[in-house]
């Protein structure tokens, strides 16, 4: 300030020693404008460290929130059906690209049509006998985009159209064609029935080993068509089988009315006109049977009005005249037979149900009912995400997008409505987060985290129920480890410990406070958990020795050898002088182990284990909560001695006036006191353990297990997101999912944390009113 | 004090329950908590100091005759002991040896071999019970090679040209004295790959890149952009040419390195032939001395931190991962010590002091729990995704579909761990400023200064030291933190370094190595874990002995200060 004073003097012009009033005023203002400036600068500093620390929380939530946001679904165009209105729709659907869509009707033509304005792009006339008359129809797979034809002569075809689409310059260019997959030579039609019966329901399926049919004459007769494909080894030839096999027929008096083949090619479903789904085991079509037939509508009266797989062929979907819409999957009985089972329900329509649309990529599906109300549903999370009506009158056929991003509806006077779809997270709801699901392929429902897989079809599973048990089961086991050691610990630093040895103990904690995690996992799993898996005997016997042997030297040295060394080492080093104990004891323990084993495990405590029952991971329970522990013990330690400490001592000297030994003026008097502050401890040494990372991630097998067996590992949210996080689709379901499992964190961290922070300011403020 | 007094004078010898009333055996068992936990803490440190700095140290290689199971022909193995353990013959059963019947309690030993290019297996457990005496022969040689680990064996003869030129003692002179000569050029051969070549490279790419957003740039005369394409055809022209002449003479180092090589005896009596080109270091453990030891040991160090990896991470140096740490944190302190103090000096001196700043100062110190992955996550989504995905959109549309700040970066890290770090920095820097006794800034308002000038001249000189500390916990938190990195920048092998001699010099968009990362890495991701462990003690020794000296620093300035503001303020 002086300086600066006497630099505006010398160049001031005044003479004197001191600056005349005019460079004092003009300095005065200077100074206040800095001062105003800093003022001013730093709020906004600070105030804007503070928001960043915020924005942490709202860009989390603003993460999670559009999984919170309802699908939908909304109309963008109307028209009447391109390539005319005087024909029916069998089928519809829309490419990826959402700029071209097919159309194919009963008078056997295929329409390309642009899905935004239906304007007319290309026509292709299927190759359908003049003579015969269409009596059948249906898909497979939608992501297979395969027709099938079934003739009143008994042929039947199979047609698959393709977009063919080109990049140039000025964007996508189409070139769509049909091709027959299954022609046989120049023939694109496939003879189902030489004798020339008419084709009442048909079925098809593309699976790994080529395409199948399957058709119910009108004579109630089931026959399989099966065109095996086999890839030559040494060409690289597809060479094509067609194999007829005669099934047994449906129950007498039933009518099939719908037949479903799965992709594995071992199922076949056949939905009858009394309501009745058969199921028939096909894995070796020579000896095919009817396994189970059951009702699958609830009403007396009503009748099945659609039926359709989801992707992947397991989960079925009925949508009844009732307007129900139910999903059945065939699930093992004790007997290992499938049987047709109820799974679950969904929102029911008003009118009764006249389509069923599976998406091409997901579990979702969308139904149609005769009062021209389209709803989605999807499957895992038994949720109906949309409802809309686009018409009054019935929509006969619906079809989906290949990204489900939109959707036509057909109506009975053949009007196209075309509808945008925006339906980002349907997977995600309370019950598939939290609750027990029923997945495909399992017998029961179930707590399941599995978020991805190599195939296509897969469902994933997104159970936060296994992540938050096993976050909470490595912290409950840290905790087990670190409260003892870490409370007595502090009770006895601040308490009983002799202030040089103080000086020596607390920095050692705070070293080990400051200990990176990583390598504490590092060495629970490359080191601990393989020594622990050879010496299990010595881990329990080091728990219960180590104790022991401290009493007995305390006995020891405070009767027999107190009075002659008493002198030499001075009362607040007992922990000093039960050093080499607990050094001895362990290595004890440790060369004792074999022969613990020999004595009482038949010479292997793991292998005794596994024959009582239990299983053994090396990486478990046990070792994370040691390192866990490890890593836990000095915020506990250190939050509690600071409670235990900043008891007033008028207390206790006035407890230990009244005759109370030190023991139990500890427990009666220090203890009661630092209560909420060792409480307060333990919520932010638990708020540790649940965010801990990299231990689990290492220490454990990360596999999401429902259990609290102690000699199992687990998968914690935090490893969870680690593993996880860096191989999702940026905005995904399961980005999202990975995001909410950090919110959870968050919150529940900085919960604790603050009860802990509320709990110990209020010991304070009792300490310094005491 | 009176109560320690109590606490021992139970020593006329009372009954064993009037002890146990005492409560003497709890204190002593509340000691015995304190004993668990430093011998716990002491022991770690032991353990990853002795097994981190014995990996450098020549062992003694054994050779012994073994005999699998009786009645077998003794096979000579030859090798590093790794580690001994004793287990019951059951579980040595199970784990496919063969045990005699009578037998409960059987030794086996962890044979370092090498080889793994020869036999497939260079760790290899042997029971104790089939080895005979262990014998140290003078003249087993240990290679460390470029590939394939170490190789041990004893040394037949030396060539040139694939003549063999010595023989025997000879050979074992000449190898050294070339294997000197071979190892120089062999770093140079590196030098021109690394640095040289790998420049070309960078300045091709940018050139790429040039002429890709020249295709962008649409409102461009056509005269103007030929002459750019012109230019930059040229550009490219010369540097090929540049590349050129470094192939051509990196072809001629190699094949001049090429000439010298090696024949080993295996211990199966195989003879193996190495080039010296592919050697790094080749000695004698058994027969040198301790001074030899000791030189060799330093070297080895040396090599370690100043070396960069091979053979996925397991052999090699650590000195991307020692840089890209040092240089992450560098960026953090940079960022968050002006963040941390202004934000610590307005929530002290300048925010009016109420129930909101109170809830901001407890959120703040809670933030401090916050699990790290959290961190992560956030530095994930807002700073590659949404800041970085900005930044690439607007300013590097050329580059694009490949990510330049969109993706994990050295800069995302630094300030994701800023962001983690800053509740340290606020509440020591707090700290540091409520210690200030308030008769000194008093002192100087009543002289007549500022609020700004008092804070400026006398508070935070006198702070500094509290802000200080904070920045040291901060730095040696972030050097240890790893969940948080391994989503927002960290990779297992980083083909460049963020800083080097390319413009702009630092490269804040490059990923990085992490010394805690590649303890993971090493540990857990590699295709040999056995071979890797000793340098991941080895690791995590350097970063524990960072971390504990950046940690025993700030506690003793903390409680410098303590001292010095108790004194004062008495």
């Amino acid at each position: 300030m002086n300086d600066t004073a006497s630099s505006v003097a010398s160049s001031g012009a005044a003479p004197g020693a001191l600056p005349d009033g005019d460079a004092r005023r003009k300095l005065r203002r200077w100074r206040a404008v800095k001062d105003y400036f800093a003022r001013y600068s730093v709020g906004t500093f600070g105030v804007s460290v503070i928001i960043a620390l915020g924005l942490i929380f709202v860009y989390l939530f603003s993460e999670v929130a559009p999984m919170l946001r309802p699908a939908s679904m909304s109309v963008e165009n109307r028209f009447p059906a391109p390539g005319g209105i005087d024909t029916e729709t069998s089928y519809v659907t829309v490419n990826r690209h959402l700029e071209l869509a097919v159309r194919y009707t009963t008078d056997r033509r295929v329409v390309f049509f642009l899905p935004e304005s239906g304007e007319v792009t290309h026509e292709v006339d299927l190759p359908l006998p003049a003579d015969a008359e269409v009596t059948a129809f249906t898909f497979a797979e939608p992501r297979t985009e395969i027709v099938a034809y079934g003739l009143s002569d008994g042929r039947a075809l199979v047609a698959r159209h393709e977009y063919n689409e080109r990049f140039s310059p000025t964007g996508r260019q189409y070139r769509p064609a049909v091709f027959y997959p299954v022609a046989d030579g120049d023939d694109p039609l496939t003879v189902v029935d030489a004798a020339g019966r008419s084709i009442a329901a048909i079925g098809l399926q593309r699976g790994a080993g080529g395409v199948s049919i399957a058709a119910a004459l009108d004579d109630g007769t089931l026959r399989l068509v099966r065109f095996e494909e086999r890839t030559s080894f040494m060409t690289g030839e597809v060479t094509v089988r067609r194999i007829v096999h005669d099934l047994p027929g449906l129950p007498q008096g039933a009518q099939a009315t719908r037949i479903l083949l799965d992709i594995t090619g071992a199922h076949m479903l056949v939905g009858d006109d009394r309501g009745f789904l058969h199921y028939f085991d096909i894995r070796r079509p020579e000896r095919a049977s009817l396994v189970h037939s059951k009702r699958v509508i609830r009403g007396q009266d009503a009748e099945v009005t659609a039926l359709d797989y989801l992707l992947g062929t397991v989960a079925i979907i009925v949508g009844g005249s009732d307007g129900s819409v139910v999903q059945f999957m065939l699930v093992r009985d004790d007997d290992n037979v499938n049987q047709i089972t109820f799974i679950r329900e969904f929102r029911s329509h008003a009118a009764p149900v006249t389509k069923i649309k599976p998406e091409y990529i997901r579990k979702g599906f969308a139904t149609a009912d005769e009062r021209g109300v389209v709803q989605i549903h999807y499957s895992t999370s038994n949720r109906t995400v949309a409802r809309e009506r686009v018409g009054d009158s019935p929509l006969p056929v619906i079809g989906f997008a290949a990204r489900a991003n939109a959707l036509i509806a057909v109506d009975d006077s053949e009007q196209f409505t075309y509808a945008s779809v925006r339906n980002p997270h349907p997977e995600v709801s309370v019950g598939a987060l939290w609750g027990p699901v029923w997945y495909e392929g399992r017998s029961q429902p179930e707590f399941v985290w599995q978020s991805s897989s190599a195939t296509d079809e897969f469902e994933p599973k997104f159970s936060m129920v296994p992540l938050t048990l096993g976050t909470v089961k490595a912290a409950f086991y840290a905790m087990l480890f670190a409260m003892p050691l870490a409370i007595l610990g502090a009770i006895y630093s601040a308490y009983f410990m002799s202030p040089k040895m103080r000086g020596l103990v607390k920095p050692s904690i705070e070293v080990m406070e400051a200990l990176p995690t990583v390598i504490l996992g590092f060495l629970a799993g490359l080191w601990l958990a393989p020594f622990v898996e050879g010496h299990l005997p010595a881990v329990f016997s080091i728990l219960l020795l180590m104790p022991l042997f401290m009493i007995v030297t305390a006995y020891v040295w405070t009767t027999a050898l107190a009075p002659l060394v008493r002198r030499l080492v001075p009362p607040g080093w007992e922990g000093a002088i039960l050093i080499p104990v607990v050094l001895v004891t362990g290595w004890f323990c440790v060369s004792l182990s074999p022969f613990i084993e020999l004595w009482f495990f038949n010479g292997d405590m793991r292998q005794w284990l596994t024959d009582v029952g239990i299983t053994y991971d090396q990486r478990n329970a046990l070792v994370v909560g040691m390192a866990m522990g490890f890593a836990v013990i000095p915020t506990i330690y250190s939050i509690t001695e600071d409670a235990v400490f900043n008891v007033p001592k008028h207390l206790t000297q006035g407890s230990l006036a009244l005759g109370a030994t030190p023991w139990q003026t500890v427990t009666k008097v220090v203890l009661l006191t630092a209560s909420p502050g060792i409480f307060s401890a333990i919520m932010i040494g638990f708020g540790r353990a649940v965010g801990e990372t990299m231990i689990v991630l290492m220490a454990t097998g990360n596999s999401p297990v429902m259990n609290f067996n102690i000699f199992e590992g687990m998968r914690t949210l935090s490893a969870n997101i680690a593993v996880e996080i860096g191989e999702t689709a940026v905005g995904g379901t399961h980005y999202r999912i990975l995001f909410l499992a950090a919110l959870v964190l968050f919150v529940l961290t900085f919960v604790l944390n603050t009860a802990a922070e509320l709990v110990r300011d209020r010991l304070r403020k009792r300490y310094s009113s005491l | 004090m009176a109560k320690r007094q109590l606490a021992t004078t139970s020593r006329d010898n009372p009954g064993v329950k009037a002890w146990f009333g005492q409560g003497t055996p709890w204190v002593w068992l509340s000691g015995g908590a304190v004993a668990v936990s430093m011998v716990m803490v002491i022991g770690l440190i032991m353990l990853i100091a002795v097994r981190g700095l014995a990996h450098f140290w020549p062992a003694a290689v054994i050779e012994f005759d073994y005999v699998a199971r009786p009645g077998d022909a003794p096979v000579r193995v030859i090798g590093e002991l790794s580690r001994s353990e004793t287990m019951t013959a059951v579980a040595m059963r199970e784990a496919g040896f063969m045990v005699p019947e009578d037998q409960e309690l059987v030794t086996r030993h962890l044979i370092k071999q090498g080889n793994r290019d020869v036999t497939g297996r260079d760790f290899v457990w042997y029971l104790e019970d089939g080895m005979s005496e262990w014998r140290y022969p003078r003249d087993i040689v240990q290679i460390e090679r470029l590939q394939w680990g170490d190789f041990f064996g004893y040394l037949r003869s030396y060539e040139v040209d694939g003549v063999v030129v010595a023989q025997g003692d000879d050979a074992r002179a000449q190898f050294e004295e070339q294997l000197a000569q071979t190892s120089a050029l062999v770093t140079q051969i590196g030098r021109i790959e690394r640095f040289d070549i790998g420049n070309v490279n960078f300045r091709m790419e940018r050139i790429r890149l040039r002429e890709r957003g020249l295709e962008l740039t649409v409102d461009l005369d056509p005269s103007r952009r030929e002459a750019i394409t012109a230019q930059l055809a040229a550009e490219r022209a010369a540097l090929e040419a540049e590349h050129e002449v470094l192939e051509a003479q990196r072809q001629a180092l190699r094949q001049e390195v090429g000439r010298f090589a090696v024949t080993v005896e295996t211990m199966g009596g195989e003879r193996v032939t190495i080039r010296l080109a592919d050697i790094v270091h080749a000695w004698w453990p058994n027969d040198m001395s301790v001074a030899a030891k000791l030189v060799h040991y330093a070297g080895e160090f040396w090599k370690f931190v100043s070396g960069f990896p091979r053979e996925a991470n397991t052999e090699g140096g650590i000195l991307p991962a020692i840089f890209g740490t040092v240089l992450m944190v560098l960026i953090m302190s940079v960022v968050v010590t002006p963040f941390g103090v202004l934000a610590a000096i307005y929530l002290r001196e300048y925010a009016k002091q109420g129930p909101l700043v109170r809830t901001i100062r407890i959120s703040v110190n809670n933030l401090a729990g916050v699990p790290s992955i959290v961190f992560g996550v956030f530095g994930l989504g807002f700073f590659v995704y949404f800041v970085g995905g900005s930044i690439d959109q607007t300013f590097f549309p050329e580059a694009l579909p490949s990510p330049t700040f969109g993706s994990p970066a050295i800069i995302w890290a630094s300030l994701t761990l800023a962001l983690l770090t800053l509740p340290v920095v606020i509440v020591s820097t707090e700290e540091g400023l409520a210690r200030i006794p308030s008769a000194i800034r008093e002192g100087s308002l009543a002289l007549g200064a500022t609020k700004a000038e008092t804070l400026w001249r006398t508070v935070v000189p006198l702070a500094a030291p509290g802000m200080m500390t904070g920045l040291i916990l901060a730095v040696a938190r972030a050097a240890g933190e790893v969940a948080p990195l391994m989503l927002v920048g960290v990779v297992k092998l980083a083909p460049n370094l963020p800083m080097d001699s390319n413009p702009p010099f630092l490269h804040l968009d490059r990923a990085f190595m992490h010394l805690g990362f590649h303890i993971f890495d090493v540990g857990f991701q590699s295709p040999n874990v056995e071979a890797g462990r000793p340098l991941v003690y080895a690791t995590a020794l350097i970063l524990v002995l960072i971390i504990i000296v950046l940690n025993i620093t700030a506690i003793t300035i903390r409680n410098h200060l303590r001292e010095k503001y108790k004194s004062e303020s008495d």
